[in-house]
């Protein structure tokens, strides 16, 4: 006979187990594989390889590796019990600020699996892959109209890859002017993504923090005071992280080329605007394009993304390689730096060619009219949001109209003796991922809503009627809704303090008990 | 348009909640002359099957792999995939969900990535691996980085087997941070000294196996003379099925294990997604870069996994961050978690040895003909040719033939003078037939 | 703890002798919420005041600590490694920071006692 499962203990309230197995009808546990495999179990039939003299030298393994397998049944049952622990767009609103969870369609995803693009290796010969170089070439035609930018850089594997890329360019652009020596500080407001410092300082970049005024957005004249000849570019997000749109920026731009510096658009929020207005006319030099947001190639759990980087005329000679011309009838993938002023190479290879397929099938599906229609429903669910929401949440830069997310704070919750966090704890209970939270930092307890041009009013209607009924427990007390939260999830909080003071990041045999 | 649900009633009436009369009273904040009075010009949207027709118009302007005998690797391979492990990522839970930030709803990710870093770190020979880079190539970048972080010193050395292309990764970076780079001259037959270049002034040596021309190399006294100068051994791999038949690297010696994951679960995509693999010492942990996936307790006690030591990461440290990178290459971890899953270690052992014999039978068949010589003394399932004349045009004629035959040399070391070599992979998919499709190539084409 | 002196970033110094034991005020552990690891200095470094000498992190943030003396570390607190928590617990004890030679006794002068610290808290 066998004994409960030991490795879960969901308990009732008075401590009893409230199930033989652990499950929970359709909640179903699941162990490690490393727990439920076998060494000598393989889901792969492989034929016996011919017998050959080895030509290994003395390099042939000799110890075990200790990888379990499953067979296929059991593999299925694995991963399905896994993906049935996971919220995802296709099942539900998904208001993460600043990430675009937003439809993903399938067509896209048969449309990448064609074999003619997915089995294609980056290094056969050219001649055997000029569909896929036309591929990559109409792409990077429609994110040059799309922003009225001169060249596009396709390799950057994600945003952040996109901004090294464009913060390389811009370096070596005031190597090229004999500017090295002088020009090493970038100005980012406080408000900025995590990563725009990370890029700036991984390139020996020192940061200047430019402030926001009181409306959460950055004036030309606090620009002007932390501009110099010292300043080599400045970083800046638009729409920006509070969503709202920079409206000094084309000042902002003129401020920065006079000083002799460069301008690095942060293009996270390109969604907003895509259609409706073109970053090359603010005066940019360069923006990376979050493929997986603005053109919604799936988010995959984290990755993979794609991160292509649009440049002005005075970058586009520094872009990276490769980058397709045009040679006779054909296209030419251009791998060789040496004799130009490319930079040189970010990536083994070209890009995430996966990416570049779904992004084009988006943007071909909705066409210009429709990319600007998706960047106007998305301001408009935002603000549909915002407005249906301002009398119980309070707003750190008051009642403004936002683009595609809107920003509220926690002063609304003062006294009320629940926090963000368990504001976005009890959404779970109710079906809903939380919105981002506690970011950008310049907002006290942010809580970022973006709803995404991807829900139907009734959708949208529904999910503000439960913020507004969980706010009215906030303010009314209810505790228990908000500190116990949640409760109805596949799990309850984890603490994520003993997951960082005694870090176990990989399943450890456990010794026999003697 | 099909992927729009808001109907014109419904903007009206958001719009009226709003308080504004159009949609474009919302961009009120954008200076003026900005905003498009006028359309872009761009094509109209289309429907779901003019969208498929014109991509399949496109991909039937390429040979695919499955097309042709298919010899090309050189960083990225040709393997089979299970049918379940696409069937698997594409289910919407892992598609369409975004990092695991909330773990009480993403635990399926958390526990798939959990089991990724335990089966990179096991097959790595190293204690423990993050929830995977980029690319092989971006992981060798940050894997010099993070060496820099750990020895305070800023100087690397490349070997002369290491992928062209991550070389040329690691020297861009290295130039635009302001770090020095030494880098071996090619090493066709992994004759190099390096030992003898290594000093205390570095801070780490990459070195790849099987190498870029498919040599294996041992890297044990390597490993040794790095530890001596208080230098790090960053060891590389492209070609992940390798290591079910070699030795690992972490048994080697190596401090730092990156590598490419494409070979499993992943498809070749002309270059992306890929997945990068990392792996180090426990002692390492708070350098390293990249997410990582922990386990804990939920409030019932109830085991549970969650995204850990986030204060190495951007969004904490901002300018004192480990790293700029933000995201990891999840649904291509979870492809290579599940595709190592149904392998296991029977068939990922007997998958490595039906890749290593393929090459042996195909080498042993160009060793007979005239006018071409396999340069490698080891390999496994990868090796130098040389050839009379240019393998660049050699391989155009070949693919002219249908066969694709492999990677000259000249196209990842343009400027080396080493146009007369083709580097050929061969893996299970190669059958008796495709290898003397590859010979009848050849013999016509030199 | 009388012979304590506060800075306003809020670490406190005790003072033995030349030697100052150093570590954070209760008022900052429990601003910083639970502790799950602290970047020491290694014994040896010179200090400056005013400059970073640790980064103490909680799991969604991380500080740095300044010193409020100049001197040379002479000891690091070996407990903090395996269990930080002491930051928490005991900040006042067991849960000190580094031991550092004085360079200047005289800059101790310009901390704040214990009375003047409490006051101070109460602006905050």
């Amino acid at each position: 006979m066998l004994d409960r499962p030991a490795l879960v203990e969901p308990l009732d309230d008075d401590g009893t187990p409230a199930t033989f197995t652990g499950n929970r009808g359709l909640d179903q546990e699941e162990p490690l594989i490393f727990e439920i495999g076998r060494l000598d179990a393989t889901g792969v039939d492989i034929d016996a390889p011919a017998p050959v003299s080895n030509r290994l030298g003395a390099l042939e393994r000799a110890a075990p590796i200790g990888l379990p397998g499953l067979t296929e049944p059991e593999t299925m049952r694995h991963y399905v019990r896994l993906s049935r622990k996971n919220y995802s767009i296709d099942a539900g609103l998904y208001p993460l600020g600043s990430c675009t969870m937003k439809h993903n369609p399938r067509s896209n995803e048969k449309i990448a699996r064609y074999e003619g693009f997915a089995d294609l290796h980056p290094l056969q010969p050219q001649s055997t892959a000029q569909g896929a170089l036309e591929l990559m070439q109409t792409l990077a035609d429609w994110l040059m109209t799309l922003t009225n930018m001169q060249a596009a850089a396709l390799s950057p594997k994600a945003g952040a890859h996109g901004e090294l890329c464009g913060m390389m360019a811009i370096k070596s652009a005031i190597a090229a002017k004999g500017e090295s020596a002088t020009r090493n500080v970038v100005l980012i407001p406080q408000s900025a993504h995590g990563t725009n410092p990370a890029t700036a300082a991984l390139l020996g970049f020192s940061v200047r923090v430019v402030p926001a005024a009181s409306d959460g957005t950055v004036r030309v004249q606090a620009v002007r005071e932390a501009l110099g000849p010292d300043v080599a570019a400045i970083m800046l997000t638009n729409p920006n992280t509070c969503g709202l749109f920079e409206r000094e920026i084309v000042d902002i731009a003129d401020a920065v080329h006079e000083a002799g510096g460069y301008f690095y658009c942060d293009g996270a929020n390109f969604n907003a605007i895509a259609g409706v207005a073109r970053p090359g006319d603010f005066g940019i030099d360069a923006m990376h394009i979050n493929l997986h947001k603005t053109f919604s190639t799936p988010h995959g759990g984290g990755g993979p993304g794609a991160g292509p980087v649009v440049l002005s005329e005075r970058l586009a000679p520094f872009a990276p390689v490769p980058f397709i011309r045009r040679k006779g009838d054909a296209l030419e993938l251009v791998e060789d730096a040496e004799g130009s002023q490319s930079f040189g190479r970010l990536t083994a290879f070209h890009g995430q060619m996966g990416m570049f397929v779904r992004a084009l099938a988006y943007m071909l599906a909705h066409g210009g009219d429709g990319l600007a229609q998706a960047s106007k429903d998305a301001v408009l669910a935002a603000n549909y949001v915002r407005a249906s929401l301002r009398d119980v949440m309070t707003q750190p830069f008051g009642d403004r109209i936002c683009m595609h997310e809107v920003l509220f704070d926690d002063a609304w919750l003062r006294g009320a003796g629940v926090t963000t966090l368990d504001f976005a704890k009890a959404m779970i209970d109710e079906g809903y991922h939380p919105m981002t939270i506690y970011f950008p930092l310049v907002a006290h307890g942010a809580m970022l809503i973006e709803p995404t041009e991807s829900e139907s009013k009734a959708s949208l209607d529904l999910f503000i009627a439960t913020l507004r009924d969980l706010a009215q427990s906030a303010k009314a007390g209810d505790m228990m809704r908000f500190t116990q939260a949640p409760r109805l999830a596949p799990r309850r909080r984890v603490d994520e303090t003993l997951a960082a003071r005694k870090p176990v990041l990989r399943w450890e045999k456990k010794e026999a008990v003697a | 348009m099909r992927y729009h649900p808001l109907s014109e009633a419904d903007r009206r009436a958001m719009l009226a909640t709003i308080g504004v009369p159009s949609i474009d009273a919302l961009y009120a904040d954008a200076p003026p002359a900005t905003l498009l009075k006028t359309p872009l010009d761009l094509p109209k949207g289309r429907s779901e099957l003019d969208v498929e027709r014109f991509f399949s118009r496109l991909a039937e302007r390429n040979l695919p792999a499955s097309r042709a005998p298919f010899f090309v690797g050189a960083g990225a391979y040709k393997h089979h995939i299970p049918a379940s492990v696409d069937h698997l990522i594409q289910r919407s839970e892992f598609l369409t969900s975004y990092t695991p930030y909330q773990p009480e709803i993403s635990q399926g990710t958390l526990q798939y990535l959990f089991e990724f870093q335990t089966q990179v770190a096991l097959l790595t020979g190293m204690e423990v691996a993050n929830a995977s880079m980029y690319d092989g190539s971006t992981a060798t970048a940050e894997a010099v980085l993070m060496a820099h972080r750990l020895t305070r010193r800023r100087k690397v050395l490349l070997s002369g087997g290491l992928h062209p292309h991550y070389a040329e990764v690691v020297r861009t970076v290295s130039r635009l941070a302001e770090d020095e780079v030494e880098t071996m001259a090619p090493d066709i037959r992994a004759a190099e000294d390096i030992i003898a270049r290594i000093d205390d002034t570095l801070s780490c040596v990459v070195v790849q196996t099987p190498d870029i021309f498919g040599n294996l190399r041992d890297l044990t006294k390597i490993a040794e003379a790095c530890h001596w100068n208080g230098a790090l051994l960053v060891a590389v791999f492209t070609e992940a099925v390798s290591l079910g038949l070699v030795k690992s690297p972490g048994e080697m010696g190596a401090d730092i294990v990156v590598g490419e994951g494409q070979s499993i679960g992943n498809g070749l995509n002309f270059g992306g997604p890929y997945v990068g693999l990392f792996a180090t010492r426990h002692e390492f942990l708070r350098q390293t870069p990249g997410r990582l996936a922990g386990e804990s307790v939920d409030a019932d006690g109830r085991r549970s996994y969650v995204l850990t030591l986030s204060t190495r990461e951007q969004h904490i440290r901002r300018d004192k961050a480990t790293s700029n990178i933000c995201t990891n290459s999840g649904l291509c971890a979870l492809a290579f978690n599940i595709h190592l899953t149904l392998l296991g270690e029977e068939g990922l052992t007997r998958l490595a040895r039906v890749n290593h014999a393929n090459a042996v039978l195909l080498a042993e068949l160009l060793a007979e003909v005239p006018r071409v010589e396999v340069l490698n003394e080891t390999f496994f399932n990868e090796f130098t040719l040389r050839v009379e004349g240019d393998a660049a045009e050699l391989i155009e004629k070949m693919a002219a033939r249908g066969v694709l035959a492999g990677v000259p040399v000249s196209r990842l070391l343009p400027h080396a003078d080493l146009d007369d070599l083709l580097i050929v992979a061969s893996t299970e998919v190669n059958t008796n037939e495709d290898r003397d499709a590859f010979v009848a190539a050849l013999k016509e084409s030199l | 703890m009388s012979d304590l002196r506060y800075s306003k970033d809020h670490e406190y110094v005790a003072l033995d002798g030349d030697v100052a034991t150093l570590g954070i005020s209760d008022y900052a552990q429990s601003q910083l919420g639970d502790i799950v690891f602290i970047d020491l200095p290694e014994v040896g470094k010179k200090v400056v005041k005013g400059k970073e000498i640790a980064v103490i992190e909680s799991v969604k943030a991380a500080s740095e600590v300044y010193s409020p003396v100049s001197g040379e570390i002479v000891e690091v607190n070996p407990e903090l490694g395996e269990t930080p928590a002491l930051v928490n617990d005991d900040p006042l004890g067991r849960g000190w920071l580094v031991k550092l030679r004085l360079g200047d006794p005289g800059e101790c002068a310009s901390l704040m006692d214990d009375a003047a610290y409490s006051s101070f808290l109460k602006t905050l």
